[in-house]
Protein backbone atom coordinates (compact mmCIF):
# COMPACT_ATOMS: atom_id res chain seq x y z
CA UNK A 1 0.00 0.00 0.00
CA UNK A 2 1.86 3.18 -1.24
CA UNK A 3 1.76 5.80 1.57
CA UNK A 4 -0.78 8.68 1.63
CA UNK A 5 0.26 11.88 0.57
CA UNK A 6 -0.95 15.32 1.27
CA UNK A 7 -2.15 17.54 -1.92
CA UNK A 8 -3.23 20.91 -1.63
CA UNK A 9 -5.07 22.85 -4.51
CA UNK A 10 -4.23 26.47 -4.26
CA UNK A 11 -7.11 28.28 -6.02
CA UNK A 12 -6.38 32.00 -6.88
CA UNK A 13 -8.28 33.17 -9.40
CA UNK A 14 -11.91 34.64 -10.35
CA UNK A 15 -14.17 31.53 -12.08
CA UNK A 16 -14.59 33.09 -15.17
CA UNK A 17 -12.09 34.55 -17.85
CA UNK A 18 -9.97 32.06 -17.45
CA UNK A 19 -9.63 28.65 -17.79
CA UNK A 20 -7.58 27.60 -14.38
CA UNK A 21 -10.82 27.96 -11.94
CA UNK A 22 -12.45 24.92 -14.59
CA UNK A 23 -9.43 22.94 -14.91
CA UNK A 24 -8.25 22.73 -10.95
CA UNK A 25 -11.79 21.55 -10.55
CA UNK A 26 -11.46 19.00 -13.11
CA UNK A 27 -7.65 17.92 -12.15
CA UNK A 28 -9.17 17.93 -8.30
CA UNK A 29 -12.10 15.31 -9.46
CA UNK A 30 -9.55 12.91 -11.40
CA UNK A 31 -7.07 12.56 -8.81
CA UNK A 32 -9.75 11.99 -6.16
CA UNK A 33 -9.88 8.30 -7.91
CA UNK A 34 -6.45 7.56 -6.23
CA UNK A 35 -7.07 8.26 -2.74
CA UNK A 36 -5.11 10.49 -1.57
CA UNK A 37 -5.37 13.48 1.33
CA UNK A 38 -6.85 16.41 -0.75
CA UNK A 39 -7.99 19.88 0.36
CA UNK A 40 -8.45 23.05 -1.16
CA UNK A 41 -7.88 26.71 -0.71
CA UNK A 42 -9.30 29.66 -1.91
CA UNK A 43 -7.16 32.83 -1.91
CA UNK A 44 -7.32 36.58 -3.45
CA UNK A 45 -10.14 36.18 -6.28
CA UNK A 46 -10.15 32.04 -5.81
CA UNK A 47 -12.77 33.15 -3.59
CA UNK A 48 -15.32 34.15 -5.89
CA UNK A 49 -15.10 30.32 -7.19
CA UNK A 50 -17.35 29.35 -4.41
CA UNK A 51 -19.91 32.64 -5.06
CA UNK A 52 -23.27 31.54 -4.08
CA UNK A 53 -25.71 32.07 -7.01
CA UNK A 54 -23.50 32.47 -10.23
CA UNK A 55 -24.93 33.32 -13.26
CA UNK A 56 -22.84 32.85 -16.43
CA UNK A 57 -25.61 33.18 -19.17
CA UNK A 58 -24.44 36.33 -20.06
CA UNK A 59 -20.74 35.98 -20.76
CA UNK A 60 -21.81 32.44 -22.50
CA UNK A 61 -19.84 29.78 -20.77
CA UNK A 62 -20.85 27.01 -18.34
CA UNK A 63 -21.82 27.94 -14.59
CA UNK A 64 -19.90 24.93 -13.45
CA UNK A 65 -20.27 26.37 -9.76
CA UNK A 66 -23.21 23.44 -8.53
CA UNK A 67 -20.25 21.09 -9.32
CA UNK A 68 -18.20 22.07 -5.87
CA UNK A 69 -21.04 20.33 -4.45
CA UNK A 70 -20.49 17.04 -6.01
CA UNK A 71 -16.58 17.43 -3.77
CA UNK A 72 -18.06 15.31 -1.03
CA UNK A 73 -19.20 12.50 -3.17
CA UNK A 74 -15.41 12.41 -3.80
CA UNK A 75 -14.73 12.60 -0.32
CA UNK A 76 -13.37 16.03 -0.68
CA UNK A 77 -14.40 17.97 2.69
CA UNK A 78 -11.74 20.27 3.68
CA UNK A 79 -11.95 23.20 1.85
CA UNK A 80 -10.19 26.28 3.70
CA UNK A 81 -11.31 29.74 2.41
CA UNK A 82 -8.61 32.61 3.44
CA UNK A 83 -10.47 35.15 5.91
CA UNK A 84 -8.46 38.34 4.71
CA UNK A 85 -9.54 37.67 1.06
CA UNK A 86 -13.19 37.57 1.59
CA UNK A 87 -13.37 40.68 3.93
CA UNK A 88 -11.26 42.24 1.20
CA UNK A 89 -13.81 41.94 -1.14
CA UNK A 90 -16.83 42.53 1.21
CA UNK A 91 -17.55 39.25 1.23
CA UNK A 92 -18.95 36.86 4.13
CA UNK A 93 -18.98 32.72 4.50
CA UNK A 94 -22.81 32.99 4.07
CA UNK A 95 -22.48 34.65 -0.15
CA UNK A 96 -20.64 31.28 -0.61
CA UNK A 97 -21.85 28.03 -1.68
CA UNK A 98 -22.96 25.88 1.60
CA UNK A 99 -20.71 22.64 1.13
CA UNK A 100 -21.37 20.37 3.56
CA UNK A 101 -20.24 16.51 3.97
CA UNK A 102 -21.29 13.32 5.63
CA UNK A 103 -19.43 12.41 8.65
CA UNK A 104 -19.90 8.27 8.39
CA UNK A 105 -18.07 7.78 11.69
CA UNK A 106 -20.92 9.79 13.25
CA UNK A 107 -23.75 8.55 12.17
CA UNK A 108 -23.82 10.46 8.69
CA UNK A 109 -23.70 13.63 10.69
CA UNK A 110 -23.57 16.92 8.19
CA UNK A 111 -20.71 19.21 8.37
CA UNK A 112 -19.51 22.10 6.69
CA UNK A 113 -16.69 22.01 4.20
CA UNK A 114 -15.70 24.99 3.91
CA UNK A 115 -13.62 26.52 6.98
CA UNK A 116 -12.35 30.05 6.56
CA UNK A 117 -9.21 30.18 7.79
CA UNK A 118 -6.57 33.28 8.42
CA UNK A 119 -3.70 33.92 6.57
CA UNK A 120 -1.56 32.64 8.92
CA UNK A 121 -3.47 29.39 9.95
CA UNK A 122 -3.23 28.78 6.23
CA UNK A 123 0.35 29.20 6.24
CA UNK A 124 0.18 26.35 8.98
CA UNK A 125 -1.89 24.19 6.42
CA UNK A 126 0.24 25.28 3.59
CA UNK A 127 3.80 23.84 5.90
CA UNK A 128 1.90 20.22 6.22
CA UNK A 129 1.29 19.73 2.34
CA UNK A 130 3.46 16.89 0.52
CA UNK A 131 2.87 18.46 -2.68
CA UNK A 132 0.75 21.59 -3.75
CA UNK A 133 -0.79 22.54 -6.85
CA UNK A 134 -1.21 26.06 -8.07
CA UNK A 135 -4.12 27.41 -10.02
CA UNK B 1 -19.79 10.26 -36.67
CA UNK B 2 -23.78 10.24 -36.38
CA UNK B 3 -26.59 8.33 -35.12
CA UNK B 4 -29.81 7.88 -37.34
CA UNK B 5 -32.93 7.31 -35.76
CA UNK B 6 -36.65 7.59 -37.92
CA UNK B 7 -34.53 9.43 -40.47
CA UNK B 8 -32.91 11.81 -38.46
CA UNK B 9 -29.29 12.27 -37.87
CA UNK B 10 -27.96 13.06 -34.56
CA UNK B 11 -24.17 14.50 -34.12
CA UNK B 12 -22.03 12.46 -32.06
CA UNK B 13 -17.94 12.05 -31.47
CA UNK B 14 -15.73 9.50 -31.84
CA UNK B 15 -16.65 7.52 -28.86
CA UNK B 16 -20.43 7.65 -29.64
CA UNK B 17 -21.54 10.25 -27.10
CA UNK B 18 -23.99 12.99 -28.56
CA UNK B 19 -22.35 16.17 -29.08
CA UNK B 20 -25.78 17.66 -28.49
CA UNK B 21 -26.81 17.03 -25.06
CA UNK B 22 -29.92 18.81 -26.04
CA UNK B 23 -30.88 15.94 -28.51
CA UNK B 24 -31.58 13.62 -26.04
CA UNK B 25 -34.66 11.07 -25.99
CA UNK B 26 -35.66 8.02 -24.46
CA UNK B 27 -35.92 6.20 -28.01
CA UNK B 28 -32.30 7.80 -28.61
CA UNK B 29 -31.21 6.14 -26.01
CA UNK B 30 -32.36 2.76 -26.94
CA UNK B 31 -31.16 3.34 -30.36
CA UNK B 32 -27.69 3.81 -28.96
CA UNK B 33 -28.20 0.68 -26.78
CA UNK B 34 -29.35 -0.99 -29.81
CA UNK B 35 -26.57 0.21 -32.13
CA UNK B 36 -24.23 -2.24 -28.86
CA UNK B 37 -26.13 -4.81 -29.38
CA UNK B 38 -27.94 -4.36 -26.06
CA UNK B 39 -31.75 -3.70 -24.98
CA UNK B 40 -32.70 -1.61 -22.01
CA UNK B 41 -34.77 -2.86 -19.18
CA UNK B 42 -35.88 -1.05 -16.28
CA UNK B 43 -32.92 -1.76 -14.16
CA UNK B 44 -31.06 0.47 -17.14
CA UNK B 45 -33.23 3.28 -16.93
CA UNK B 46 -32.92 3.52 -13.12
CA UNK B 47 -29.54 4.06 -13.12
CA UNK B 48 -29.98 6.49 -16.70
CA UNK B 49 -32.30 8.64 -14.93
CA UNK B 50 -30.21 8.82 -11.88
CA UNK B 51 -27.45 10.21 -13.96
CA UNK B 52 -29.08 12.68 -15.83
CA UNK B 53 -30.20 13.85 -12.26
CA UNK B 54 -27.02 13.77 -10.92
CA UNK B 55 -25.84 15.74 -13.71
CA UNK B 56 -28.96 18.16 -13.89
CA UNK B 57 -27.86 19.14 -10.22
CA UNK B 58 -24.20 18.90 -10.14
CA UNK B 59 -23.00 19.52 -14.02
CA UNK B 60 -20.89 16.62 -14.31
CA UNK B 61 -21.34 12.85 -15.14
CA UNK B 62 -19.97 10.82 -11.76
CA UNK B 63 -17.16 8.72 -11.74
CA UNK B 64 -17.81 4.95 -11.23
CA UNK B 65 -17.14 4.86 -8.10
CA UNK B 66 -19.12 7.92 -7.33
CA UNK B 67 -21.75 6.55 -9.28
CA UNK B 68 -21.91 3.12 -7.33
CA UNK B 69 -21.55 4.21 -3.94
CA UNK B 70 -24.84 7.17 -4.81
CA UNK B 71 -26.97 4.15 -6.35
CA UNK B 72 -26.13 1.65 -3.21
CA UNK B 73 -27.55 4.95 -1.13
CA UNK B 74 -30.40 5.55 -3.13
CA UNK B 75 -31.38 1.91 -4.38
CA UNK B 76 -30.15 -0.38 -1.98
CA UNK B 77 -27.34 -2.15 -1.13
CA UNK B 78 -27.56 -4.61 -4.04
CA UNK B 79 -27.39 -2.15 -6.08
CA UNK B 80 -24.45 -0.45 -5.04
CA UNK B 81 -21.46 -2.78 -6.08
CA UNK B 82 -19.16 -2.78 -9.24
CA UNK B 83 -20.98 -6.13 -9.74
CA UNK B 84 -24.54 -5.07 -10.46
CA UNK B 85 -23.65 -2.42 -12.56
CA UNK B 86 -20.83 -4.24 -14.46
CA UNK B 87 -23.77 -7.00 -15.22
CA UNK B 88 -26.32 -3.87 -17.11
CA UNK B 89 -23.03 -2.59 -18.63
CA UNK B 90 -20.57 -4.41 -19.77
CA UNK B 91 -18.21 -1.51 -21.23
CA UNK B 92 -18.34 0.42 -17.94
CA UNK B 93 -20.79 1.90 -16.06
CA UNK B 94 -19.95 5.14 -16.06
CA UNK B 95 -18.91 5.03 -19.30
CA UNK B 96 -21.70 3.36 -20.93
CA UNK B 97 -24.80 4.14 -18.95
CA UNK B 98 -23.73 8.38 -19.35
CA UNK B 99 -23.75 7.63 -23.34
CA UNK B 100 -27.39 6.32 -23.43
CA UNK B 101 -28.09 9.08 -21.09
CA UNK B 102 -26.77 11.44 -23.47
CA UNK B 103 -24.28 13.01 -21.12
CA UNK B 104 -20.63 13.55 -21.81
CA UNK B 105 -17.16 11.60 -21.02
CA UNK B 106 -17.06 11.21 -16.84
CA UNK B 107 -14.61 13.60 -15.58
CA UNK B 108 -12.09 11.47 -13.83
CA UNK B 109 -13.01 8.37 -16.04
CA UNK B 110 -9.11 6.31 -15.79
Amino acid sequence: MPQIKKFLYVNRKAPHGSIYALESLEVVLVGAAFDQDVSLAFIDDGVYQLMLNQNTNGIGVKNFSPTYRALSDYDINQIYVEKESLELRGLKQEDLLPLTWEDEDEDWAEKDSIQVVSSEELGDIIDKQDIIFNF
Amino acid sequence: MSIELDGKSYETDEEGYLVNMGDWNDALASAMAREDGAELDSNHWEVINFLRDYYEEYQIAPAVRVLTKAIGKRMGKEKGTSKYLYELFPYGPAKQACKYAGLPKPTGCV
